[in-house]
């Protein structure tokens, strides 16, 4: 018993640097892909059809790939047209164009969600149109989303192990690598505890921040 | 002032509004009725500038203006919606202040002050810092209008008052209008209830469904 208690604080170090990693994915994707997917959103309902078609098309795209191929491609297929991109930068940017995407999908329901008639409550009143999302709109919309930002929130955490695939000395890969050296399975174990404390810390957080709206009705 | 002229609206084809003209002095109230479907809100979503005239010349105070791109301070046309429209999100006091800080570029204790003032004015100085789902229709009704009011308009529009009301509250309606033409507020109301715009009105306008010519 000692000994496995010896050995966890051994490699725990390890997985703790692995977990940076994925914290870092992360956050740099929530806090890009979440403008970006509202941005996008809005230009999913603009009357500009091009801008329409665009957006419908990358939207399309994103949600109808496997976002490992996205990162394999990002990371192993770009070089070949001469474009690089250092590991890190590659897996932010597939996890940010992929969860842009969804959480676009995400939004546009939450602005269709909103009335007419606070649109034009909003027009009435001499509010522009930057004016009505910021401060009519988007206050709303971000109450009536949150529970399925939550599930996305969630789901990237684990996804964020996929960036194994190209190298990056994530928490999956930390275990990994501890596994084979050691014939244990014990990393797995902790990997999975720490998978789980990922997400029950972040649930958590996302129950707040819904008490938080849960101000009106 | 207001004044509009030659009115026309179709909608697929059908016409909706055929050559309205209307008329409603400073201080009167107008009264637009008629049966459902006859085209009253339509004709005041013309008014308020949320929908567009085929044709038509509008004017306040003598001054030409189009209703749907017045986006000016200065022909300012109130309305208070049939279902309110309150924004859900913010409570009493920010809904009224929210327009005068954005449009007119008041300050937050300038905002403030004046919406205390409307609020107190209509009963509801204790209830600025609750929500617009914790009132009761007749208290959103004059949220509603105190926000409208705190834009300063010109003509303050409604769209069938008493229709979402206990029948009890349009007696208290009809004194609230009253109260804001003493106060020398111009008001144009649409309404289905003959009875009310006979109360109330200085003048009253018939909408008919158009029967084809």
């Amino acid at each position: 018993m000692d000994g496995v208690l010896k050995y966890m604080s051994e490699i725990l170090p390890s997985l703790l640097q692995g977990t940076k990693l994925t914290l870092g994915l992360f956050a740099i994707t929530l806090v890009l892909a979440l403008p970006i997917g509202a941005l996008v959103s809005l230009g999913l309902r603009s009357r500009i059809k091009p801008i329409q078609w665009i957006l419908k098309f990358y939207v399309w795209l994103m949600r109808g790939t496997p976002l490992l191929l996205q990162l394999i491609f990002i990371f192993y297929g770009l070089p070949v047209l001469h474009i690089y991109f250092e590991r890190f930068s590659a897996a932010g940017f597939a996890f940010v164009l992929n969860y842009a995407a969804y959480f676009a999908e995400i939004f546009r329901g939450g602005f269709q969600s909103v009335p007419e008639g606070q649109f034009e409550a909003a027009r009435v009143l001499r509010l522009n149109y930057s004016q009505t999302i910021r401060k009519i709109v988007l206050p709303q919309v971000t109450k009536i989303v949150l529970p399925s930002v939550g599930n996305e929130v969630i789901n990237l955490v684990k996804d964020s192990s996929l960036v194994y695939v190209i190298g990056l000395g994530d928490l999956l890969r930390a275990g990994n690598v501890a596994m084979v050296r050691d014939v244990t399975l014990v990393p797995l174990i902790m990997v999975g505890a720490i998978y789980l404390a990922l997400t029950a810390l972040f649930t958590y957080l996302l129950r707040k921040v819904e008490q938080h709206y849960s101000y009106y009705h | 002032m207001l004044e509009a002229a030659n009115i026309n609206k179709s909608f697929n084809g059908t016409q909706v509004l055929n050559d309205i003209s209307l008329e409603v002095d400073s201080g009167k109230i107008l009264c637009i009725v008629g049966p459902s479907g006859a085209g009253k809100t339509t004709l005041l979503r013309i008014i308020t500038g949320l929908e567009k005239a085929d044709t038509g010349q509008f004017k306040i105070d003598g001054k030409v203006f189009d209703p749907e791109s017045n986006t000016t301070n200065e022909a300012m046309i109130g309305v208070v919606f049939q279902d309110f429209r309150l924004f859900p999100h913010l409570n009493v006091l920010d809904n009224i202040t929210l327009a005068p800080q954005l449009a007119l570029h008041q300050s937050k204790v300038e905002a403030n002050a004046k919406a205390k003032e409307i609020l107190t004015q209509l009963g509801l100085a204790d209830k600025a810092d609750i929500y617009p789902f914790q009132l009761s229709g007749g208290q959103k009704q004059r949220v509603a209008i105190a926000r409208a009011l705190a834009l300063n308009p010109k003509i303050l529009c409604y769209d069938e008052p008493t229709s979402a009301l206990d029948p009890g509250l349009r007696e208290s309606v009809a004194q609230l209008i009253e109260r804001l033409k003493a106060q020398g507020m111009t008001q144009i109301v649409v309404t289905h209830d003959m009875e009310f715009a006979q109360n109330i009105a200085d003048k009253i306008l018939t909408v008919r469904p158009n029967r084809e010519a």
